[in-house]
């Protein structure tokens, strides 16, 4: 009886810490979403949504009510049951990643060995959504986009592995605690400066992945209206919609964990900025990189032109692929060698 | 160490509620009155000309099949980087040798155009 | 076992690329295109019958309607056709400002198809850029002719009016203090001239903007470069003209070769192409537009140092002011008659062309001597583009025919007439 008692309890007490994890999560994507429209409303000279709520701030709210509010409309031609799981398909793992990410040294749900591995397996999990979504709809629109953004996703996993690999190689862990305390050390131990072009490649790939400009061949506004999601409206289009922001932010709080070093201070090991800035949380740091590369994202929006799907391809396959392994043969050799100062 | 499983295991099927509960919660709000038109698959206006079930280009697959191969590539990759530390010459160079075939099937694809578009 | 066939897939007209209402259907192996099959019609509003049925003066207003983002250019060459065959000419003072809306609404028609073509590839920030400077201009327009697309400004016999000598100006509002708008205002304290003399200032470093976003963009390059070729003689096999002909490598200009109104006094230079494919297209157009400021220029410095009647004082064909109206009753009489039965015009057939932003725009028009046109034939500049679709993005894959479709500057309005 105390056995089932004390099961109860810490299950409540992982059910609590999950929902604190989700909800941040799902502010946040929301709150994404109203910077997107400002920022990007900014670099184009427009003011960006202003009327709902000071500085439009209730925005976001406004728009998931109205989502609500519309119709779920389910093609008659569409595989009904497969149609209403793919939206599920896609938030479950872009939601269930963020159980392994360690906000600062001691907070994280699960500190697993395998969390890089983790990560990885969740982040390639999510393009099953996508195809069973543009399978489901059975429109060729939908059809497209979902070959495409299959394609896509799993030519960039590949680039993405080998930019794993080298910070495997560089940590010597999975454990993505172990990752970052190896990091430790002031802005030139983080893993951007010996592992560079890897860094540059696992962000272009976090991109592609994402399907977010100029990968974003899977909506394709212009090419293929909205690609895999075009049948779909309401609230399960808001849902993938969700999908796609988390899938950005975990994208972007993974490139601070592997490579800016997570939690920890820029100005560790200064003489006088570090003791100056020693009272700030890890998690800000963490928060703050974060923001860094998401604005990125919207900064890369606003500025590119969308590639060519066969032109994708070929960066990612021609390009990229080889950069990264000759790379990982540098950073092998430079292990074995004991390059000082990061693998002394 | 396996209850952080069970954590990851209870995290995806919250996941998958925050998925399901919106949809049931936007099925019971949302307003119902469907036409033969509005549940037509989309096809910029004009009704569709086949089905989209079709046997399709072989390229996407192609792609496909070279994934699989780097794939796995990747996933002797990542015990091997752990533990690279430990292992020394001899683990780098039995690691380069495998690599090292892959590289070369890579250059040959490379070289087929297995890798162009059209 | 199944045999593997080509996917046919409607592309339009409910699709972001379309450009209004274009249905083409698209027969696809994977990605590649194998056949684009345009199918015009949609927008069609029989807008030469409707010409037929009304007197001359009447049907201005539709030919604005016809290409609707370069709106006086269509005005003109109707005008041009109905004073050919009246036997008369505007005023020069007319002709400049004539010459000056012409290349305003080239820059208007530009800027809106360089905005778009950005957009079809995926560069949304130059939509929004281009329309700001759209905005300048269409100012310009509504200070003429009081709307700010369908003008009808151009008349047979002149313009409508003068250009006028004060800028309307913004007011307070609940969303703009006091200090907002006299920055709003300052460009618009002097006359319109001053107004556009102020923009053509501005113009070249706005055009500077959006080449820093396009021109040596990598990825802009790798989506335009080699899509879409015609070879120059392809090119006149086609019937393309404007822009389109040009970026293939054709020194053809209406303005050049066979100068209409003032051009031939003016000085500008006509930008050609090298490949023929969509980036040479954009290069040309993007060219033209400072060109097109050029001319703007040397207009308003003309205008401002010559002041004059800018219609015709023949009250067969234009108007009497309003004022001579309430005193006197010829004035009354012609305006009545101009304002109902319109002109007749004399037996005779005359085709008159102007170099409208997106190439050869014509009207042909044919007189039996009544106040209603017997027969309005128009010539739409986009139309052998469009039917050149087909051949220009074979091979191409999907994003390509949105590239390819997005450079041939499509209007359906004028298409679909």
């Amino acid at each position: 009886m105390v056995e089932y008692v004390q099961y109860i309890e810490t299950l409540i007490w992982v059910l609590i810490k999950i929902f604190l994890i989700l909800i941040p999560l799902i502010l946040g994507v929301a709150y994404l979403m109203y910077a997107e429209r400002k920022v990007v409303g900014y670099m184009q000279c427009r003011i960006g949504p202003n009327r709902v709520g000071i500085w439009g701030l209730l925005q976001p709210i406004a728009d998931v009510i109205k989502l609500l509010c519309k119709e779920i409309i389910i093609p008659s031609v569409s595989s009904r049951y497969l149609f209403i799981i793919a939206p599920v398909l896609t938030i479950a793992p872009a939601l269930a990643a963020w159980a392994v990410i360690p906000f600062s040294p001691h907070l994280v749900l699960a500190n697993i060995n395998a969390g890089l591995l983790y990560l990885f397996a969740m982040s390639s999990l999510g393009v099953y959504g996508i195809l069973v979504a543009g399978w489901a709809s059975n429109s060729k629109y939908a059809f497209l986009g979902a070959m495409r953004s299959a394609a896509q996703t799993i030519s960039y996993e590949i680039a993405m592995g080998f930019a794993f690999v080298g910070v495997l190689m560089a940590s010597g862990s999975l454990n993505l605690q172990d990752i970052v305390l190896r990091q430790q050390g002031g802005i030139w131990h983080w893993f951007w400066l010996p592992l560079l072009p890897l860094f540059l490649v696992y962000w272009i790939s976090g991109v592609a992945e994402t399907n977010r400009a100029p990968f974003d061949v899977a909506e394709g506004e212009s090419e293929i209206v909205a690609g895999f999601h075009v049948e779909y409206s309401g609230i399960t289009f808001a849902i993938f919609f969700l999908a796609e922001y988390a899938n950005m932010i975990l994208v972007s709080t993974i490139a601070a964990l592997l490579f800016l070093g997570g939690w920890l201070s820029p100005f560790e090991g200064i003489p006088v900025l570090g003791h100056l800035f020693a009272w700030v949380p890890g998690i800000a740091w963490l928060l703050l990189k974060t923001c860094c590369f998401l604005f990125l994202y919207l900064w890369m929006r606003a500025t590119f032109p969308r590639y060519r799907y066969d032109q994708i391809m070929r960066l990612g396959w021609k390009i990229l692929i080889p950069v990264t392994l000759v790379w990982l043969t540098v950073l092998g050799l430079a292990i074995e060698f004991h390059l000082k100062p990061w693998f002394g | 160490m396996l209850t952080n499983y069970l954590y990851i295991l209870i995290f995806l099927g919250i996941g998958a509620v925050f998925g399901l509960l919106p949809m049931a919660l936007g099925y019971l709000v949302s307003p119902k009155n469907p036409t033969k038109e509005k549940l037509s698959a989309y096809e910029c206006g004009f009704p569709a000309f086949e089905d989209a079930r079709m046997p399709f280009d072989v390229r996407y697959y192609l792609v496909a099949i070279l994934f699989i191969l780097f794939d796995l590539e990747t996933a002797f990759l990542f015990p091997w980087a752990i533990v690279l530390n430990k292992i020394g010459w001899y683990g780098f160079l039995a690691m380069g040798l495998f690599v090292g075939l892959l590289v070369v099937g890579f250059i040959y694809e490379f070289r087929m155009r297995a890798l162009e578009w059209q | 076992m199944t045999e593997i066939r080509n996917y046919t897939v409607n592309f339009g007209p409910q699709h972001p690329a379309a450009h209004g209402v274009l249905r083409l259907v698209l027969e696809l192996d994977g990605e590649v295109i194998q056949k684009a099959d345009p199918h015009v019609g949609l927008l069609h509003r029989a807008t030469e019958k409707l010409a037929e049925s009304k007197p001359y003066n009447q049907s201005i207003g539709y030919m604005d309607r016809l290409d609707y983002v370069s709106m006086m250019c269509n005005e003109h060459a109707y005008v041009l056709a109905m004073e050919k065959l009246l036997g008369i000419k505007p005023p020069i003072r007319a002709q400049y400002i004539r010459v000056m809306y012409d290349e305003i609404t080239r820059i208007l028609n530009h800027l809106l198809w360089l905005g778009a073509y950005g957009l079809d590839l995926g560069a949304m920030t130059v939509f929004l850029y281009t329309f700001r400077e759209r905005e300048t201009l269409v100012d310009c327009y509504e200070a003429v002719s009081g709307s700010r697309m369908h003008a009808t400004y151009y008349r047979p016999g002149g313009v409508y009016r003068d250009l006028p000598l004060q800028m309307p100006k913004y007011q307070e509002s609940r969303w703009h203090n006091k200090n907002d708008i006299a920055k709003l205002n300052e460009n618009r304290e002097g006359t319109l001239l001053d107004f556009i003399w102020d923009f053509t200032e501005d113009f070249p470093q706005r055009i500077a903007e959006y080449e820093t976003l396009l021109t040596e963009n990598r990825i802009w390059k790798q989506r335009t470069v080699g899509i879409g070729v015609v070879s120059p003689e392809r090119a006149l096999q086609l019937g393309f003209s404007g822009p389109m002909l040009r970026s293939s490598g054709v020194a053809w200009d209406l303005r050049k070769k066979q100068p209409y109104e003032v051009y031939d006094k003016l000085d500008f230079d006509i930008p050609i192409g090298t490949n023929g494919d969509c980036y040479d297209r954009y290069l040309v157009r993007v060219e033209e537009m400072r060109q097109s400021n050029r001319i703007i220029r040397q207009c308003v410095e003309w205008l401002k140092a010559n002041p004059g009647s800018v219609m015709l004082d023949d009250h067969k064909v234009t108007p009497p002011s309003r004022v001579n109206m309430k005193n006197d009753m010829e004035s009354l009489i012609h305006h009545f008659k101009l304002f109902t039965e319109g002109f007749c015009i004399p037996e005779g057939e005359a085709y008159s062309v102007v170099e409208h932003p997106k190439g050869e725009f014509g009207i042909y028009l044919i007189s039996d001597g009544a106040n209603k046109p017997y027969r309005v034939k128009i010539r739409a500049a986009g139309f052998p583009h469009l039917a050149a679709l087909d051949e220009m993005s074979r091979g191409h894959m999907i994003a390509d025919v949105v590239a390819i479709l997005s450079s041939q500057d499509i209007v359906f309005g004028e298409i679909d007439r």
